[in-house]
């Protein structure tokens, strides 16, 4: 594996990385602070008349990194964007630290929230360097040169990324992975105490998906991820909430969700699932097989292959 | 250091532009030196007696100075609005125009010179400042309605454009004759030939407001890059952020246009020029991109009034004439990038 940053041992443990927000050499901390997070309580969200999120409850513990499971258009982006606050519930509160996001000004959210979005992009010329620095914005003033703790950030966030190398070049040249690892920098530079990432993994080749949820889940964050792959989300969440056209079907640790009858409620595919090396391990199977799955004559499409007349 | 560094690059710009105006003033018909220009400005200044006749002081201080003056903050004012409405709204092709300003000051104009809308009371500069404010309302008002995402605000934009464009030709080609045409046309492509001390004054307050709330937000400008989404996810009220700058680059782009006409391509072209200087910080590229948008328009009026002697182009023409090929460039740039 090319990533510079060796794999974490113990993925729950946060190693004392700079910018951390936790007291050097504090345990992680437990579930014990009642309200030092980011809780969204039955929240919902109407977009455009349709009912997107319904009374949706998420309660990450702290460290601890949360999987949303789906199929596309389930309410995964709406529940990110409503934890990052960009997006308020229709009804239902999001709260940090006991407060609700509505109460707290959008300065102060972003220097403890911070979110890769799917699918960035700019027409400005940036470097890999301005674009991590982004980061410090809600923590400097207009017009104030960057202070020797911005500086810090931005240096500690490039280094856990294993981007220094590639801090001078211009955003435009680097592939995809990079570009999501530039936008997690981005993200770490905040110093958040919360990370929300939407399906960060896409488009990427499988190494590339395992090298950044690797860093992912090694950074001493509380963290929400949207994923499509089920086996990743199995490999690298320590809890699961599995949504399906807006409302949480499933909540628990991967081998409580990822049962094969709820794979195939939610997404209509069969799979069989086996436990695996401290998480399951899911296959999925062709249509074809096992238990013969057959269209009726009439529901086959007319034009479909033969052209031939029943 | 960036800090110094700045600072340096920011007073270089402003010795610059300070020698480019004590040069373009001595430029021009009427034989006057520079020591002679700087006798007459320190004599209005209380600093000794003007040793220079009545006719030949008026040229320099009531025409060549304030028209030298009113270049320099007009060229400032178009490229800052260029370059905050660039990124503002993700579009390297924005310029201050694009929100319909000019478009609606020109009706306001052609309303006040042609149709003699005001009685002869309302000035030619305020109809404009009237029909600019009118149609960034309107573009304002529309965008919100359809739902204030930045490609919408350009879409009105560009609706407005036209619809007043339309209004223009039709007064004018309906109800101008021929010499007031040729006015209105002089006016309509930008020109400081009329630039008086009022229009200075008034221009440079303004210029100096809406500079200031642009520097306030820099990093906020930075924070667009990514657009909306991510702007809010650092933090910014985007929602806020975009009516206040948009509403500030508008009332400059007004004024400025209400004084002079529509100057164009300085507000497109010369940001994308600072930028290649000083990289995407806009708390770098706004100090810098007003003070080479001062410069360019003081020389490129110098030109506009000298090279066709007696005879004299409008700004505007010239400005084009070189920002034409500065913006194939641009466009040949962005091609290879991608």
């Amino acid at each position: 594996m090319n990533d510079p940053q060796p794999a974490v041992a113990g993925r729950r443990a946060p190693a004392a990385a700079p910018g951390a927000r936790w007291p050097a050499g504090g345990a992680a901390p437990q579930a014990s602070a009642a309200g030092g997070d980011l809780h969204a309580e039955r929240v919902s969200r109407l977009i455009g008349g349709r009912l997107v999120l319904d009374g949706v409850t998420v309660t990450p513990r702290p460290g601890e990194t949360v999987g949303l499971l789906g199929p596309n258009g389930s309410g995964k982006s709406t529940l990110l964007r409503l934890l990052a606050g960009v997006l308020a519930p229709s009804s239902g509160v999001v709260t940090l630290d006991g407060r609700p996001l509505g109460r707290t000004t959008r300065r102060a959210v972003a220097r403890r929230v911070a979110s890769v979005e799917q699918n960035v992009h700019t027409q400005t010329e940036l470097t890999v360097r301005d674009v991590v620095a982004l980061g410090r914005v809600p923590h400097r003033r207009s017009w104030t040169p960057m202070s020797a703790a911005d500086l810090g950030a931005v240096t500690a966030a490039l280094e856990r990324t294993g981007l220094t190398g590639r801090a001078d070049q211009s955003w435009h040249t680097l592939s995809g992975g990079e570009r999501q690892r530039a936008q997690i920098a981005r993200a770490l530079a905040q110093e958040p105490s919360e990370l929300l990432l939407d399906e960060p993994t896409n488009h990427l080749d499988i190494q590339h998906q395992l090298d950044l949820l690797e860093l992912v889940t090694g950074l001493p964050v509380t963290t929400v991820i949207a994923l499509h792959d089920l086996n990743l989300a199995a490999m690298y969440c320590d809890r699961l909430l599995m949504l399906r056209d807006g409302r949480a079907v499933a909540e628990g640790t991967p081998s409580e969700v990822l049962a094969p009858s709820l794979i195939e409620e939610v997404y209509g595919v069969r799979a069989e699932v086996t436990p695996g090396p401290g998480y399951p391990v899911i296959r999925f199977l062709r249509r074809g097989a096992g238990p013969p799955v057959r269209y009726a004559a009439s529901d086959r499409p007319a034009e479909a292959g033969t052209g031939a007349a029943d | 250091m960036r800090g110094a560094r700045l600072a340096l690059l920011a007073s270089g710009g402003l010795v610059v532009l300070a020698v480019s105006v004590a040069v373009t003033v001595t430029v021009g018909p009427a034989d006057i030196g520079t020591a002679d220009v700087w006798r007459s400005v320190s004599a209005r200044l209380g600093l000794g007696d003007s040793p220079l006749p009545p006719l030949r002081e008026g040229i320099v201080w009531n025409l060549r100075m304030p028209r030298t003056l009113l270049a320099a903050v007009c060229g400032a004012g178009l490229a800052l609005c260029g370059a905050v409405m660039q990124s503002l709204l993700r579009n390297p092709l924005a310029d201050p125009f694009v929100l319909g300003v000019s478009s609606g000051a020109s009706t306001g104009a052609v309303a006040v010179i042609v149709l003699g809308w005001g009685g002869g009371v309302v000035s030619l500069s305020a109809g404009a400042f009237v029909g600019a404010v009118l149609s960034f309302g309107m573009v304002v008002l529309l965008a919100q309605s359809l739902g204030a995402s930045m490609d919408r605000v350009v879409l009105s934009g560009v609706a407005a454009m036209q619809l007043f464009s339309a209004l223009t030709s039709f007064i004018v080609l309906t109800s101008a004759d021929a010499e007031t045409t040729r006015g209105v046309l002089f006016w309509l492509l930008g020109s400081l030939s009329g630039a008086g001390w009022a229009d200075v004054v008034l221009c440079a307050a303004v210029l100096a407001g809406v500079l200031a709330v642009c520097l306030a937000h820099t990093t906020t400008l930075d924070a667009f890059a990514f657009g909306e989404e991510a702007a809010a996810n650092l933090g910014v009220r985007v929602a806020r952020a975009r009516l206040l700058l948009l509403t500030a680059t508008a009332l400059l782009t007004a004024a400025l246009v209400s004084a002079a006409g529509a100057i164009g391509f300085v507000g497109l072209v010369l940001p994308h020029a600072a930028r290649t200087v000083t990289g995407s910080s806009h708390t770098r590229l706004l100090p810098v991109t007003a003070l080479s948008g001062a410069v360019f328009l003081v020389w490129v009026d110098t030109v506009a009034r000298t090279v066709l002697e007696p005879q004299e182009i409008p700004v505007g023409v010239v400005t084009s004439l070189i920002g034409v090929p500065a913006f194939v460039a641009v466009l040949y740039r962005a091609r290879r990038k991608t």
